[in-house]
C-alpha cells in the first residue's frame, strides 16, 4: 500500500500531471493564474472539488447506471462546486469576487470529470479520495508555478493582496522581486498565459528527456 | 574553344539566403542614413544593440537545440530582423527595450518554432508586438525632428534614464491625428499643425530601397503592389465619403511605416503566401487591415497587427490559391 501511494503521488505530481501532462482543465488555469494569491486560492478551491467529488462517486458508483453516469458526475461536481463557492463568498469574499466566475466554471474543469470517469467510477472511496487529492496537488502545484512566473515577469512582486487569502495580518507578505521594475505587461495578458504554460511544459519535457538520459 | 557544360535545372545559382538578406540589408542603408541625418546617433545605437543581441540569442537558442550554429549566424536572417525591429522602434528608448524585445523574436517568434523557415510570424514583428503590448510607455517615447541628437546624448538618454526626455519627444503624425479626431475636432482644424517636411524623406528612403529590389528581383512586385492597393482603395472611398472624418490616401501612404511594410516586411519569403495570387490576396489584407486598425482600431499604427494576423492566414491562402496539375 505504501509503494502505491508513492507511485501514485509521482504520477499525480509529475507523469500524469493534470496541466503539464494531460492538459486538462486549461481555461482556469490560464484565466486566473496571473498572481500567486489568485492561483492559490483556485488551486485550494479545485483540490477540494477533486477530493470531495472522486470520495462522492466512488461511494455512489455502486447505484449509477452506466448510461446516464456522465450527467450524473456532472450534477454531483456542480453540487460541491456550489457548496465550496458558497463557503468562498462567506469567508474569502474579495478572493471571491477577484477570481470571479472562474468559481463555479470549476463544475466545467475537465481535470475534474476526468479523475471521476478514469479513477473514481471503478475504484473504491479511500484510493479515489486519494487520487483526488494527488491529482489536485500537481494541478495546484502547476497553476501556482504559472502564478508566480506571471506575476513576477508583469509586476516584479510575490504574493502581492496576499491579505485577500490569509486575513489582514498577511498585508505585508508582498515580496517585491525586482526593485524600480517596470513591468512587463504581456505577461498579465491572455497570451503571456499561452506563452509561459507552453514554456512550463517545454521545461518539463526537457527535465523528462535529462532523467532518461541518466 | 571548349564552353564548360552543365546539367539542368538551368537557375542562377547565387540566389542563396544570405545572398537575399544581403541585399535587402543593403536597401536598408538609405533609410538609416536618413534616419540617423534627421535624429542624431539614436538609431545607431539601438542598430548595434539589436543585432548583438540577435546573434548572441540566435547561438544560444541553437546551442540548447544542438544544431550547427555558424550557418544560421551567416545566413543574416537574424541580423535583417534586428534591423528592420531597430528601425521599428523609437530610436530614443532604453536600451533593455531592444535587447528584451530581440530576445522574444528570436527565442520566441523564430528558434521555439524550429529556425528560419519554420516560424509562421515575422520574427521582427513579433518582437515589435511583445514590446508594443509591454512597454506601451516607452514605445511611445517618439523624437521631434527638430534637433538631432549627438553621441554623447543618444547615449546618455539610451543608457541612463534620462530625465530630458520630455523635451524631445512626442507624438507621432497618425498618433497626434487619432488622439485629435477622437476629441470632436474635425480634420479640416488639425491640418494646422505644424509638419516637419524633412520627415517625407524617410518613406522616400524606404521606396528608393524597395524599388532596388525590385530591380534585382530579390522581392516580388505583386506584395507591394497589392498592399498599397489594399490601404489606399478604402482610404480613397471613406476620404471620398467624409473627408473632415477620415484621412487622405496620401497621408496613410506617407505616414507611419506603410512603405516598410510594403516592401521590407509582408514580404519575407518565409512568412508570406507563396502563389503570385496568394500574394495579391495575402498583401492586400494586409493593406485593408493596416487601414482598419489606423482608423478604428486602439493603436494609431497598425502594420504590425495587420502582418501578424495575415502571417497566420498565409497557409490557408496557400491551399486554396495552389496551381492545380492536371
Amino acid at each position: 500500500m505504501d509503494k502505491n501511494i508513492r507511485t501514485s503521488f509521482i504520477n499525480g505530481l509529475w507523469h500524469n500531471n493534470q496541466a503539464l501532462v494531460a492538459l486538462l482543465g486549461l481555461c482556469p488555469l490560464l484565466a486566473v493564474s496571473n498572481t500567486v494569491v489568485n492561483s492559490l486560492g483556485l488551486a485550494i478551491a479545485t483540490t477540494l472539488t477533486l477530493v470531495l467529488s472522486n470520495g462522492l462517486i466512488a461511494y455512489s458508483r455502486g447505484f449509477i447506471l452506466a448510461e446516464i453516469r456522465l450527467p450524473l458526475f456532472v450534477l454531483m461536481i456542480a453540487g460541491i462546486v456550489t457548496i465550496i463557492e458558497l463557503m468562498m463568498n462567506a469567508w474569502f469574499y474579495q478572493l471571491y469576487k477577484s477570481l470571479g466566475i472562474f468559481i463555479p466554471l470549476i463544475v466545467t474543469n475537465c481535470a475534474i470529470i476526468g479523475r471521476a470517469e478514469v479513477f473514481a467510477s471503478k475504484n473504491p472511496v479511500l484510493p479515489s479520495l486519494l487520487d483526488g487529492l494527488v491529482m489536485g496537488l500537481g494541478f495546484s502545484v502547476a497553476l501556482i508555478l504559472l502564478g508566480a512566473l506571471r506575476e513576477v515577469l508583469s509586476m516584479g512582486t510575490l504574493f502581492s493582496q496576499a491579505e485577500l487569502l490569509f486575513g489582514a495580518s498577511a498585508q505585508h507578505w508582498q515580496m517585491n522581486v525586482f526593485d524600480d521594475y517596470s513591468g512587463v505587461l504581456l505577461a498579465a495578458l491572455p497570451p503571456g498565459a499561452f506563452i509561459a504554460l507552453g514554456l512550463l511544459v517545454a521545461l518539463k519535457n526537457a527535465l523528462d528527456l535529462l532523467f532518461s538520459k541518466k | 574553344m571548349q564552353f564548360p557544360i552543365s546539367s539542368s535545372p538551368f537557375t542562377p545559382r547565387n540566389n542563396s539566403i544570405s545572398r537575399v538578406m544581403l541585399h535587402v540589408l543593403y536597401a536598408l542603408l538609405p533609410v538609416t542614413a536618413i534616419h540617423s541625418y534627421l535624429f542624431g546617433y539614436g538609431l545607431l545605437i539601438q542598430l548595434l544593440l539589436a543585432v548583438s543581441t540577435a546573434l548572441v540569442t540566435e547561438s544560444l537558442c541553437l546551442l540548447l537545440r544542438k544544431r550547427a550554429i555558424k550557418p544560421a549566424l551567416y545566413d543574416l536572417s537574424a541580423v535583417l530582423s534586428a534591423v528592420l525591429l531597430a528601425l521599428a522602434i523609437p530610436s530614443i528608448a532604453p536600451w533593455w527595450v531592444i535587447v528584451s524585445g530581440m530576445v522574444f523574436a528570436i527565442g520566441i517568434g523564430k528558434q521555439v518554432y524550429g529556425g528560419l523557415g519554420y516560424n509562421p510570424f515575422n520574427p521582427a514583428m513579433v518582437g515589435y508586438v511583445f514590446l508594443l503590448i509591454s512597454f506601451p510607455l516607452q514605445m511611445s517615447l517618439w523624437q521631434e525632428s527638430s534637433n538631432a541628437l549627438s553621441l554623447s546624448d543618444s547615449l546618455a538618454i539610451i543608457f541612463a534614464n534620462g530625465s530630458v526626455l520630455d523635451g524631445i519627444s512626442g507624438a507621432t503624425l497618425l498618433d497626434g491625428v487619432k488622439t485629435q479626431l477622437s476629441t470632436g475636432l474635425s480634420l479640416i482644424d488639425i491640418k494646422m499643425l505644424p509638419v516637419d517636411e524633412r520627415l517625407n524623406l524617410i518613406p522616400f528612403a524606404y521606396c528608393v530601397g524597395g524599388l532596388w529590389l525590385l530591380h534585382k528581383k530579390i522581392i516580388q512586385w505583386q506584395i507591394p503592389t497589392a498592399l498599397i492597393l489594399g490601404l489606399c482603395l478604402p482610404a480613397t472611398l471613406a476620404y471620398l465619403i467624409d473627408s473632415r472624418q477620415f484621412s487622405s490616401p496620401i497621408f496613410h501612404l506617407v505616414s507611419g511605416a506603410t512603405f516598410c511594410a510594403a516592401f521590407f516586411i509582408a514580404t519575407d519569403p518565409v512568412t508570406a503566401a507563396t502563389s503570385n495570387k496568394g500574394r495579391w490576396i495575402y498583401a492586400g489584407l494586409i493593406g485593408c487591415l493596416i487601414y482598419i486598425i489606423r482608423t478604428w482600431g486602439g493603436y494609431p499604427e497598425g502594420v504590425a497587427f495587420a502582418v501578424l494576423l495575415a502571417n497566420l492566414a498565409a497557409p490557408s491562402i496557400d491551399i486554396y490559391t495552389r496551381s492545380k496539375i492536371r
